[in-house]
């Protein structure tokens, strides 16, 4: 089954409000959610990045520079990802739309392409 | 197909990131000093945010107190190290955090025994006689019980600025008299117990008063002012008669919660209610406490009370009530503790004992307190009296007094009720 990477773009500050109560409840709509992923056996893997913003290497006229991020302007900050199997984007997006992260950003889904035809 | 469909999952118990916030912020605050409480807000709700961040990704850990203590005490210490005038109580901090997630939190969470003196102190300052009675409750919702302002204002019917206002004042004056994170010496506790368990009743009574019943914060008031309550059973020096008697008064009225409304979200009478739906384990924890609360030779309000509540939450039906017993103890209660409305209740139960003449006779007293002036339940009471002596109109009058009076929707709907059916 295809590979799907969901990318979650968190706005940051989106959770400061809450109370205690609030971020347990949210936070187990989430784990509902990656359960229903896990006992389907779509999960693949996922992990939460680092907030500080990451470091951007590039090269140019033969000269490495490396940048501390953020890198853009960005209301927008990478949380974290989800790897996961699903039939087709239909199905990726399916799931994604039942995330409740989306109530605190977006979501953003790219299969992966491992043989260059976008299936294993 | 991954390896990890299988994987166990550590679920949270219910509450945990509330209580936790209480907890940690006591901890957090005997380091920084009652004068930094916002700072000590600020890292618990810091650590709660990165869990929340965190765990969808990497699941719940094995142990979610110990993982959020040892989260707050970086945060902690990143400020400690910033902070040059805070920094000689670092080393100590350090300690004393370590000691918590080694020993104490690798058990059930809430295990009543597991509760660290920084809470019990916590409660102690934010019950301070030194601060206005509704600062306090605020400020122990707040402080101990880790509800957010706007949660706070959704249970007290109120706006949320006002709530943040009155916790703005609380801070201030918790900085200004030098109350400190510390539980009363013995010479002043039986006073400061006194205040602390004031303001329970009052979480407590807001939580019951009946509403529509369908508001979870509502709810969670009553649940908060036991399990403050029970907290306070975990030390000796607090564990008082008193604390027993208000703890038997929570319970034996909380066995009623689920049947003092019917489907519909209307209010139902004690005599209409269904007593076979009255929770039986949580009236023996009420009795249990009734015993408790009899050690000694302390009798207070609650003691008082829990005994009103355990004569009705005991009786099979409503014709089976001891009135007589009523009536004693609300005239005990009304030497004790004078106030309109328990001289109202009193009029009904002598009305119950003696006859609707008799109770009439007391309100009569009663309608020139100024407190009663606007209050609905006299002339409701009243109403009910004379329904029951056969004078209808005098009844009729009486319900459309009541009715213009402030009320709940529920109240409003069975004054109109009970007028509807006088004809």
């Amino acid at each position: 089954m295809p590979k799907f990477m969901l990318i979650l773009h968190q706005t940051p500050g989106a959770y400061d409000k809450l109370s205690p109560e609030e971020m347990q409840q949210t936070f187990q709509r989430y784990q509902s959610w990656v359960d229903g992923i896990k006992t389907s056996g779509r999960y693949v893997v996922s992990d939460k990045l680092k907030e500080e913003g990451g470091k951007l290497v590039s090269r140019s006229s033969g000269q490495v520079t490396v940048t501390d991020g953020p890198f853009s302007e960005a209301k927008e900050v990478v949380g974290g990802y989800f790897t996961l199997r699903a039939a087709d984007y239909n199905e990726a997006v399916a799931l994604v739309k039942e995330c409740p992260f989306l109530e605190c950003g977006t979501i953003s889904i790219r299969q992966t392409d491992p043989m260059g035809c976008g299936d294993e | 197909m991954s390896g990890e469909s299988q994987a166990q999952v550590n679920r949270l118990v219910e509450h945990l990131f509330r209580h936790q916030a209480g907890q940690m912020l006591a901890i957090l605050t005997r380091f920084f000093g009652l004068e930094n409480l916002d700072l000590a807000e600020d890292v618990v709700q810091e650590a709660l945010l990165q869990a929340m961040r965190q765990w969808p990704f990497g699941g719940v850990p094995d142990n979610p107190r110990a993982w959020l203590i040892q989260v707050a005490k970086n945060k902690a210490l990143d400020i400690l190290r910033r902070n040059a005038s805070l920094q000689r109580i670092q080393s100590e901090m350090l300690q004393r955090l370590e000691e918590l997630q080694s020993t104490h939190v690798a058990q059930d969470p809430f295990d009543i025994d597991q509760i660290p003196d920084e809470q019990l102190a916590m409660i102690f300052a934010c019950c301070h006689p030194d601060l206005s009675k509704e600062v306090r409750v605020a400020l122990t919702l707040k402080a101990v019980s880790g509800f957010s302002v706007p949660e706070i204002a959704r249970a007290f019917l109120s706006e949320p600025t006002t709530i943040a206002q009155r916790l703005v004042r609380a801070k201030r004056r918790l900085r200004e008299s030098g109350i400190k994170l510390a539980m009363p010496m013995s010479d002043e506790m039986a006073a400061r117990l006194d205040s602390v368990l004031q303001v329970l009743y009052l979480l407590y009574n807001e939580g019951y008063t009946a509403h529509s019943g369908e508001d979870l914060v509502r709810h969670d008031l009553c649940a908060e002012a036991i399990r403050l309550a029970r907290l306070l059973t975990t030390r000796p020096a607090t564990d008082t008669p008193a604390v027993h008697a208000l703890l038997a008064l929570f319970y034996l009225q909380a066995t009623r919660l689920p049947t003092r409304v019917d489907g519909d979200g209307n209010l139902l009478l004690l005599v209409d209610q269904d007593r076979s739906q009255w929770d039986q384990a949580l009236l023996h924890r009420g009795l249990r406490h009734l015993d408790r609360c009899a050690d000694g030779d302390q009798l207070t309000e609650y003691h008082l009370q829990a005994g009103i509540a355990a004569i009705h939450a005991t009786s099979a039906t409503f014709e089976d009530t001891d009135w007589p017993a009523l009536l004693n103890l609300y005239e005990r209660l009304l030497c004790l503790a004078p106030s309109p409305v328990v001289a109202l209740n009193r009029a009904i139960a002598e009305s119950m004992v003696d006859g609707p003449v008799a109770g009439l006779r007391s309100l009569e007293k009663l309608s020139a307190e100024p407190s009663m002036k606007s209050y609905y339940l006299l002339p409701a009471v009243e109403a009910d009296l004379l329904r029951r002596l056969g004078r209808t109109s005098e009844a009729a009058d009486c319900y459309r007094l009541a009715l213009g009076r402030p009320c709940s929707e529920p109240e409003r709907r069975f004054l109109l009720g009970r007028l509807q059916a006088l004809f």
